[in-house]
């Protein structure tokens, strides 16, 4: 996806010349996501799961919720931990080894954007303080590309801890031990939905395809919280943004995120 | 970065905060430009207590050749920290903390630099991390972009940044470690200000929209500051101290 072709030059023309018009390849408008389809429970054998596909690009997320030790410093907050991968399948340019710079951002922008709006609360996972708390697991795995994984990883992982069950455990002889057929709800407080715009030459695109992702210019991803508050932001991409346009793209990010926060809802009770 | 006292005071009843700085007071700023013999451009800058040294080579050959680019030269950057500059001892191997940072310093500092001119060839920015004290990615960038100058590389202007952040529902400038620890958002910015671009944009913590807005008129005229102290570095080593 790196790979810079001639065919990527000529197709940023392409995208170049319509946008100059206001007009998307795919026919979108510019502050218009793809389609999110979510398919919920989609691994039964995980705590919670989902299936999101955004346009062309597909992703598969599935939550693990099991005992684990708390951090030395924070003994009384229990683990999230969000990572996203890039499987071999998902495009031909994708090869298997250790992640690159960009995996590695990808699932970072993801994870922070869930922990840092506080979906979770992890006050409320832990079994014995500073011995034994519930960690929670949501790994992200991309099957199919067509630009921004940004967010089709942060609404599979959002969607699947939204259908995460947890098991219980009570603390019986120093250890956590499982109280058989007690699932309880995992607790949460908000549900972040974050938005990646693409700026081309001068517009910004939300939801990038994979023509436009290769042709942007820079990029930002704005994660908003169900109170219309921003809780997490990464600018990438080789260009800068003026200071309005910044602002613009909040603006952007609340409103169109509160439109997708409602498919995450609809996709959460349609699960159960 | 080891724990925190719970009960820590960010901010005083006279509006103090606990470093004993005004809301829109950054911490002390040093900038030197040069210093390395064999660099071709260099600078150390003492951010608060952040102690960070740059080292640039190039433009020069790419190794491994198959990543150099016919059309333009690359720019290449490493972030790193030493293993005695954080309170317990860090890891040397790079983590996956320091590998995004080198990746949002780098495209942060691309539009500054005509890569264009030189076809072929690497840019290569070493950015030593020497003593960490919160945001050592805002500190590590302007240094950076001193150390690009400093090596005579054709830029268009230079990066400029620090953070703005909110602690005890106060938006403020320039986060440090405390603050960053246990405040309630952290925004780095990095800015040009003769292009009026923003080149590096992240925020962890929850911000209302108008909040938001404030954020980046902050950390934006906060970028002006320190993008003055960029260039009395530079006219400090290459004008000795005549000025503007």
């Amino acid at each position: 996806m790196t790979s810079h072709t001639v065919i990527d030059e000529l197709k940023r023309n392409q995208i170049l010349d319509l946008l100059e018009q206001g007009k998307r390849v795919d026919g979108r408008a510019l502050d218009e996501a793809r389609e999110v389809s979510i398919e919920i429970n989609a691994i039964p054998k995980a705590n919670g799961s989902a299936r999101v596909r955004l346009g062309d690009t597909e992703v598969v997320c599935g939550v693990k919720i099991q005992p684990d030790r708390p951090f030395p410093d924070t003994g009384d907050k229990g683990l999230f931990i969000c990572t996203a991968e890039l499987l071999p399948l998902s495009h031909p340019t994708v090869e298997t080894g250790p992640p690159g710079p960009e995996v590695i951002e990808l699932a970072r922008v993801v994870d922070r954007g869930i922990r840092e709006s506080h979906m979770i609360d992890v006050s409320q996972l832990v079994i014995e303080k500073d011995k034994s708390v519930i960690g929670v697991f949501a790994d992200n795995v991309v099957v199919d590309y067509d630009g921004n994984l940004f967010d089709a990883c942060s609404y599979a992982a959002t969607a699947a801890l939204l259908s995460s069950k947890s098991p219980k455990w009570n603390w019986v002889d120093d250890a956590p031990a499982l109280v058989e057929g007690e699932d309880v709800d995992v607790p949460i407080t908000t549900i972040p939905v974050s938005v990646t715009m693409a700026k081309i030459g001068k517009h910004i695109v939300v939801d990038p395809n994979g023509d436009e992702w290769a042709s942007m210019d820079a990029r930002i991803t704005i994660t908003s919280d169900s109170d219309g508050n921003i809780c997490a932001l990464q600018k990438g991409g080789d260009d800068g943004f003026t200071q309005e346009e910044i602002v613009q793209c909040g603006e952007i990010s609340v409103r169109v995120g509160a439109k997708i926060r409602e498919k995450l809802k609809a996709a959460q009770q349609g699960g159960q | 970065m080891g724990g925190r006292e719970a009960t820590m005071v960010l901010m005083d009843e006279n509006g103090k905060r606990c470093d004993g700085r005004t809301v829109d007071e950054p911490r002390r700023i040093m900038i030197k430009a040069g210093g390395l013999k064999n660099a071709d451009g260099s600078s150390y800058i003492e951010f608060g207590d952040n102690k960070i040294l740059v080292g640039v080579f190039g433009p020069r050959d790419v190794h491994p050749k198959h990543m150099s680019d016919t059309d333009t030269g690359i720019l290449r950057v490493r972030y790193h920290m030493e293993p005695f500059s954080v309170g317990e001892r860090k890891n040397p191997a790079p983590s996956r903390r320091e590998i995004e940072i080198s990746k949002v310093i780098k495209e942060a500092l691309e539009p500054a630099v005509m890569l264009e001119k030189f076809p072929r060839t690497a840019v290569d920015v070493f950015i030593e991390v020497l003593q960490a004290d919160g945001g050592t990615r805002c500190a590590a960038l302007t240094a950076a972009s001193v150390a690009l100058a400093d090596a005579g590389i054709p830029m268009r202007d230079m990066v400029a940044a620090i953070a703005a952040g909110k602690v005890a529902d106060t938006v403020i400038l320039d986060v440090n470690n405390e603050e960053d620890q246990a405040g309630q958002a952290d925004m780095p910015i990095g800015y040009m200000p003769n292009l009026e671009k923003i080149t590096l944009l992240q925020l962890d913590g929850v911000l209302t929209p108008e909040e938001y807005k404030k954020c980046i008129q902050v950390g934006v005229d906060g970028c002006k500051l320190v993008y003055e102290l960029q260039k009395k570095a530079l006219n400090d080593k290459y004008f000795g101290n005549k000025g503007e």
